[in-house]
C-alpha cells in the first residue's frame, strides 16, 4: 500500500457550522474541558473566522478549518521531537503523533507554523455515562502529552482489516473517510490520494484557485485550500495586511 | 578482618537485593483472579466436536474480532444443565438464564493504545492460533490470571518468565515481541500501524 493522503478544503462552501470540529472530537475521544480556554483546550481541528479587513459593505468573512497539515518535507515537528514521537508514515504521508511516546516537552507545538498541535492540560475527563460512548480504536491521552490530527487513523486500521478479510492488500476508498470530510454538510472538505494523479482531490490540489498555507516555508504540507475568492487566497501569505485580521472563530 | 567484614557485609547486601528483585517483587508485582467457572477447552474440543478456535472465537466479516464468546454462543448448547459439574450449574444459573454475559478474564487482552488485528494476522499473514496463544486451546485447566497491580495488565503480556530467557515464541506479548516477529517476516509499520 502506497499513498500520500490530502484534502482539499474549498473555503468558498464552508459555512463555519463546527459540524467537523465536533465530529473530530467525537471520533478521537477529544475530551469536553470546560475549563479550558481557547489557548487550552483541544481542537485538533479548529475552525477559524478570516475576513478582508473591510467594514461595510465590503466587507466579507469566510472560515478556514485549520488541522495539522501533514508536512511532507522537513516536517517541523518531526525535527525537533527529542522522542522520535512524530514520523512521517512511507505507506501514507501521514504524518504520525504518537501521544503515548510523548514527554510533553512542547517543541513540535512551537515549531508547528500552523498551531495544530494542543497539549493535554488535563487529565482527560467526559460527563458521567459519556465514557461508555469513546470510540474503542482510539487511545485516551493522558495529561501532559501533545496531540494532533492523525487523520482519524482508526478509520484507516478499520479499512486495513476490512481488507484482510476480503483477501484484499489494497483498502477500499470508499472505507478510509476522516470523520470531518463525512460530517461536512457542505461537502466542503474532499480527501483523497495526492499520489494518485487520477485522484479528483490530486486534481483539484492543481487547479489555480487552489492555495496551501504558508507554502513559502517549504514543509509542503498535504492540505490544500481552494477559493475564488482572490482575498482568501492572499490570508496564505502571511505578510498580507489581511493576515493580521485573522482572529479566532 | 575488617576487608573480609565488608566483603560479607556486601554479598549479603547484594543477594538480599537479588532475592527481592527476582524472588519477591514478581510475587508481590501481580494480583492473581479466579476466572468465574472452569472453563475447558479440551473438553469442548473432544467432547462437542468444536475442532476451530474460530468457532467460537470469531473474526467478523467486517474484519473486527469477537474475542470471547458472547453468552448466546454457550446458550446454544448449554440452554439447559448438560452434566453434573460445579462449572455447569455456574453458567446455567448465574449467566445463561439470567443472560449476563460471563465475565471472562482476557488472559491476552493488550493495553488500550494497541492495535492488534486478528483479521489481518490470520486471514492475510495466515499465522495459526497457537504461534502467539500456544496450545490453550488444548488445555485440561483454567489458568489462574495474573494481573499487573501498577499498570493492571494481564501477565501474559509480560510472559511467565521474568527474565524472558530462553523463553518460547509465544511467551510474552510485549512491543519487543511483535516486533521481532515482524522483523524475522520483513513487515514494517510505522507507529502508528500497531497503536492506536
Amino acid at each position: 500500500m502506497s499513498a500520500r493522503y490530502g484534502m482539499v478544503i474549498d473555503v468558498d462552501r464552508c459555512t463555519g457550522c463546527g459540524a467537523c470540529m465536533m465530529a473530530c472530537a467525537a471520533e478521537n475521544n477529544v475530551p469536553a474541558l470546560p475549563q479550558a480556554t481557547a489557548r487550552t483546550g483541544l481542537t485538533p481541528l479548529l475552525v477559524r473566522k478570516v475576513s478582508n479587513g473591510n467594514n461595510g459593505e465590503t466587507r466579507r468573512e469566510a472560515f478556514i478549518p485549520i488541522m495539522c497539515m501533514h508536512c511532507e518535507h522537513d516536517t517541523p515537528c518531526v525535527k525537533v521531537c527529542p522522542q522520535q514521537a512524530v514520523e512521517v508514515d512511507e505507506a501514507t504521508g501521514i504524518v504520525m503523533q504518537m501521544a503515548q511516546r510523548c514527554l510533553g516537552c512542547r517543541y513540535c507545538m512551537t515549531a508547528c507554523p500552523y498551531h495544530a498541535r494542543y497539549f493535554n492540560w488535563w487529565d482527560p475527563a467526559w460527563p458521567p455515562g459519556m465514557e461508555k460512548s469513546l470510540n474503542p480504536g482510539v487511545a485516551v491521552r493522558m495529561r501532559g502529552v501533545v496531540e494532533k490530527c492523525n487523520l482519524c487513523h482508526a478509520r484507516l486500521h478499520s479499512a486495513k482489516e476490512k481488507a484482510a478479510v476480503a483477501g484484499k492488500r489494497e483498502i477500499d476508498p470508499a472505507d478510509y473517510v476522516p470523520a470531518c470530510v463525512e460530517a461536512c454538510s457542505t461537502n466542503a472538505i474532499h480527501f483523497g490520494d495526492l499520489g494518485d494523479a487520477n485522484d479528483p482531490v490530486s486534481k483539484e490540489a492543481h487547479s489555480p484557485q487552489a492555495f496551501r498555507l504558508l507554502a513559502r516555508l517549504g514543509t509542503e504540507p498535504k492540505l490544500y485550500y481552494k477559493s475564488n475568492e482572490a482575498w482568501v487566497r492572499a490570508l496564505a501569505e502571511p505578510n498580507s495586511p489581511q493576515a493580521s485580521e485573522v482572529q479566532r472563530g | 578482618m575488617s576487608k573480609w567484614r565488608n566483603s560479607f557485609v556486601f554479598a549479603f547486601g547484594l543477594a538480599v537485593a537479588l532475592l527481592l528483585g527476582w524472588v519477591v517483587f514478581p510475587r508481590v508485582l501481580y494480583s492473581q483472579k479466579h476466572q468465574p467457572l472452569d472453563f475447558l477447552h479440551k473438553t469442548h474440543a473432544e467432547k462437542s466436536g468444536v475442532a476451530d478456535c474460530a468457532e467460537c472465537h470469531t473474526i467478523r466479516e467486517d474484519g473486527t474480532f469477537a474475542g470471547l464468546p458472547a453468552v448466546e454462543k454457550c446458550a446454544g448448547c448449554h440452554s439447559e444443565r448438560v452434566g453434573e459439574s460445579k462449572a455447569e450449574a455456574i453458567l446455567v444459573d448465574s449467566y445463561i438464564k439470567p443472560g449476563h454475559d460471563t465475565p471472562w478474564l482476557a488472559y491476552a487482552r493488550q493495553p488500550a493504545n494497541v492495535w492488534f488485528s486478528h483479521a489481518i494476522h490470520v486471514k492475510r499473514a495466515n499465522l495459526s492460533c497457537t504461534e502467539c496463544h500456544s496450545t490453550y486451546g488444548e488445555s485440561d485447566r483454567v489458568r489462574v490470571y495474573e494481573v499487573n497491580r501498577i499498570s493492571g495488565y494481564s501477565r501474559d503480556i509480560w510472559g511467565h518468565s521474568m527474565s524472558r530467557l530462553r523463553r518460547a515464541p509465544h511467551e510474552g506479548m510485549k512491543m519487543s515481541d511483535c516486533e521481532e516477529c515482524h522483523k524475522q517476516r520483513n513487515v514494517e509499520v510505522g507507529c502508528l500501524g500497531c497503536h492506536q
